[in-house]
C-alpha cells in the first residue's frame, strides 16, 4: 500500500485503527518529497526531524491509550507565512530570508494541538501576491499536471504539493483567490472560508481585510476534516468572528444537493473565458441539476468591477502593511556601513528586498492612499465593495448558493504573464468577489478542459458562515463526477511518475 | 498617460524604496496601465453609497486586559539585524546639525 495515495480521511482511519503507525506515514510523504521535488519544488523548507518527532510523539500517545483527534499523526504541509517555531518562515521574500519567527501562528498551533504532523513550509508568490508563484524570490514551483506550467497561486506550492502526493492537507491562503485559483488549476480541492472564520495570527499580514487562511486537499471530505481543526474564534485576532465553526464535516458526508437552489453567475462567464473551462462547467451545473437541485441563473451586476476594486483596495492595504519591513528588527538589512542612515538603509533594503511584483503594489497602493487621490481610487473601490456585498445579498435572497467556473482559464505556462500584471491580474476574476465580500466559497475539480488536457475547477460561494452549504455541493459534485469517471480527477495527471 | 515617470520616483521615495533607474523605466509604464485598468471604478454609479473597509461589520472588539507571558529579550533581540547592549542597534536616525 503506498500511504502517500491515501486521503486525509483514509489515514486517519488506519492510524485510529492501528493499521499504520504515524511515523510511516510520515516517513512515506518525506520519502515522496526527496523523490519528487526536485521537480515540483513545492516546498521551501521541509522540516524531516521535527515531522518525524512529531510523529512518533503521536505513536507513543496512541499506544499509551490517549484518545487523538482525527487529525493526530496526518500530514500536512503549510504556507510559507503561517509563523512557524523552529522554521524559517520567508513569505517567499528575500527580505525574510533565514527569518525564524519567535512564535507560532494560531493556526500553526491548532494544527499542532490536532496532532497533524507538519512536513514543511511551501512556496508562494512574494507576500501571497500573484497567481503562480512566478512571484517567489526562490524560484516558481511547478504543475504536476504538466511540468512547464504553473500550479496557480499565491498558494501554488500548497496545491502543487497535494496535487504531487507529497502532502494529503495543506494550509494556503486567500486573498484574491490565493486558495481557490491554485487548487482548481492543480484538479484538487481548496477553501476560502468565511473571512473571520479563520484566525490571521501570526500570518503575514497582505490585505488585512480580505486575508483568509483555508484549507488544500484531494478530497471535499479531507478539506472539511482541516477546516474544522484550524477554524473557530481568536482572541489573538479582533477580525475573528465568535460563533460556532460551520459544520463542514457533516455536510461533506451528506454530500446531498437535492432541493437546493443553485444560482449561475452570468457576470462570471462569456468573454476572457477559455470554451473547455466553459463546457466543463456547464457540464457541472447539468449534473448539479440532475441530482436534484434547482438551477436558475442570477446576475451581479457590479461582479464586473470586482477586480479593479481588488486592485485598489489590496494594494492599498498592503502598502501599510509591508511597512514593517524596515530592516531594523528582523529580517533583511542593506547598506548599514556607517554612512548612511536609517532611512536611507531601508530604502536600500526594500529596494533589494522586495521583487517587482511587490515594488509595483506598494507603489500602487501609496498612490491610491495618497491624498487628492484618495476619494477616485480607494473611496471610490470601497463603495464597489459595498455594492459588491449587496449583489451577493440580494442574490442569497434568491438562492442558496452561487456556482461560477473557479478560474477563466486553465493552468498557464510558466513565463507567460509573469512581466504583465494585467494579464496575470486576471486569473481571479471569478475568486475575487468573494474575497471583498467575505463570504465562503469552494473550488471543486470538475473535468478537463478538452482542448488542452488540464483540470478545471467548479467554484460554489455560500453566504457568510454558511460554508457547510457550499461543502455539500461540492462533495455531491464530487461523488457523482468521480462515479461518472470511474476515478478520482487526479488519477490522470501525468506530469510525475507514480 | 495616468501616471509619470517623475511621480512614481516620488512615490518610490514616499514608499521608501529606492528605485534604480532602470527599474522606474521598466515600473512606470506598468503602473500606468494598471492605473489606467483600475480607474475602471470611477464608472461605478456610486452616489451616496458607504464604502466599506471591513465585510464582518465588526467594531470596537473588547477583550479582558490580562497579563500573561511575554517574549523574553533574548527571544526578541534573537533575529535582529545588529544588537548592542541588549537593544536593537540601528542607523542613525537625525542629522548632523
Amino acid at each position: 500500500m503506498d500511504l502517500t495515495r491515501l486521503t486525509a480521511a483514509e489515514l486517519s482511519a488506519a492510524l485510529a485503527a492501528g493499521e499504520v503507525s504515524a511515523t510511516e506515514v510520515t516517513r512515506a510523504h518525506l520519502d515522496r518529497i526527496a523523490a519528487v521535488d526536485g521537480r515540483v519544488r513545492a516546498f521551501l523548507h521541509v522540516a524531516a526531524d521535527s515531522a518525524l518527532a512529531q510523529a512518533a510523539d503521536i505513536d507513543e500517545r496512541r499506544r499509551a491509550g490517549e484518545v487523538l483527534a482525527p487529525l493526530a499523526g496526518v500530514p500536512v504541509a503549510v504556507k510559507d507565512l503561517f509563523t512557524t517555531i523552529g522554521m524559517p518562515t520567508t513569505c517567499g521574500s528575500r527580505i525574510l530570508e533565514g527569518w525564524h519567527p519567535p512564535y507560532d501562528a494560531t493556526i500553526t498551533r491548532r494544527l499542532k494541538r490536532a496532532g497533524a504532523v507538519i512536513l514543511g513550509k511551501t512556496n508562494m508568490d512574494e507576500f501571497a501576491m500573484g497567481s503562480s508563484t512566478e512571484n517567489s524570490a526562490y524560484g516558481p514551483s511547478r504543475n504536476p499536471w504538466d511540468l512547464d506550467r504553473v500550479p496557480g497561486g499565491s498558494s501554488g506550492g500548497s496545491s502543487a504539493a497535494i496535487a504531487a502526493y507529497e502532502a494529503p492537507l495543506a494550509i494556503g491562503t486567500d486573498t484574491g483567490g490565493s486558495i481557490r485559483q491554485p487548487a482548481a488549476v492543480c484538479g484538487i480541492v481548496g477553501v476560502k472560508p468565511t473571512y473571520g472564520g479563520s484566525s490571521r495570527y501570526g500570518v503575514v499580514a497582505f490585505a488585512s481585510s480580505l486575508d483568509t487562511p483555508g484549507p488544500l486537499a484531494r478530497t471535499v471530505l479531507d478539506a472539511a476534516l482541516l477546516h474544522e481543526a484550524i477554524s473557530g474564534h481568536d482572541p489573538c485576532d479582533s477580525t475573528s468572528i465568535d460563533a460556532p465553526v460551520p459544520p463542514v464535516v457533516a455536510a461533506a458526508r451528506e454530500a446531498d444537493v437535492s432541493g437546493m437552489r443553485i444560482g449561475v453567475v452570468t457576470e462570471l462567464s462569456g468573454d476572457g473565458y477559455q470554451p473547455g473551462v466553459l463546457s466543463r462547467f456547464a457540464e457541472a451545473v447539468e449534473l448539479l441539476e440532475s441530482l436534484g437541485a434547482k438551477v436558475t441563473e442570477v446576475s451581479c451586476p457590479h461582479f464586473r468591477y470586482a477586480l479593479p476594486a481588488y486592485y485598489l483596495i489590496a494594494p492599498s492595504e498592503c502598502s501599510s502593511n509591508l511597512a514593517r519591513f524596515d530592516a531594523m528588527r528582523y529580517g533583511l538589512r542593506v547598506g548599514d556601513d556607517g554612512t548612511r542612515d536609517a532611512e536611507e538603509v531601508m530604502a536600500l533594503t526594500r529596494e533589494q528586498g522586495f521583487g517587482a511584483e511587490v515594488k509595483r503594489r506598494v507603489i500602487l497602493g501609496t498612490y491610491a492612499l495618497s491624498s487628492g487621490y484618495y476619494d477616485a481610487y480607494y473611496g471610490k473601490a470601497q463603495q464597489v465593495r459595498t455594492l459588491i456585498i449587496r449583489d451577493f445579498d440580494a442574490a442569497f435572497g434568491q438562492v442558496d448558493v452561487l456556482v461560477s467556473p473557479s478560474t477563466p482559464t486553465t493552468a498557464f505556462p510558466v513565463g507567460e504573464r509573469v512581466d504583465d500584471p494585467l494579464a496575470m491580474y486576471v486569473a481571479d476574476l471569478c475568486t475575487i468577489p468573494s474575497d471583498l465580500a467575505g463570504n465562503a466559497a469552494i473550488s471543486v475539480p470538475c473535468g478537463l478542459a478538452p482542448e488542452d488536457g488540464l483540470p478545471v475547477g467548479l467554484q460554489v460561494m455560500a453566504p457568510v458562515l454558511a460554508d457547510d452549504r457550499m461543502y455539500r455541493v461540492a462533495a455531491a459534485t464530487e461523488a457523482a463526477f468521480t462515479d461518472r469517471w470511474g476515478h478520482p480527477l487526479l488519477a490522470q495527471a501525468k506530469g510525475l511518475p507514480s | 498617460m495616468s501616471i509619470t515617470r517623475d511621480e512614481v520616483a516620488h512615490l518610490a521615495r514616499l514608499a521608501r524604496i529606492a528605485l534604480s533607474d532602470a527599474e522606474l523605466d521598466h515600473l512606470a509604464p506598468q503602473l500606468d496601465q494598471i492605473i489606467t485598468a483600475v480607474a475602471q471604478v470611477q464608472e461605478v454609479a456610486a452616489e451616496g453609497i458607504p464604502p466599506t473597509s471591513h465585510a464582518t461589520g465588526l467594531t470596537n472588539v473588547f477583550r479582558d486586559d490580562v497579563p500573561v507571558p511575554c517574549l523574553t529579550p533574548d527571544a526578541a533581540l534573537d533575529q535582529a539585524p545588529a544588537v548592542e547592549q541588549q537593544r536593537f542597534k540601528v542607523p542613525r536616525i537625525l542629522g548632523e546639525e
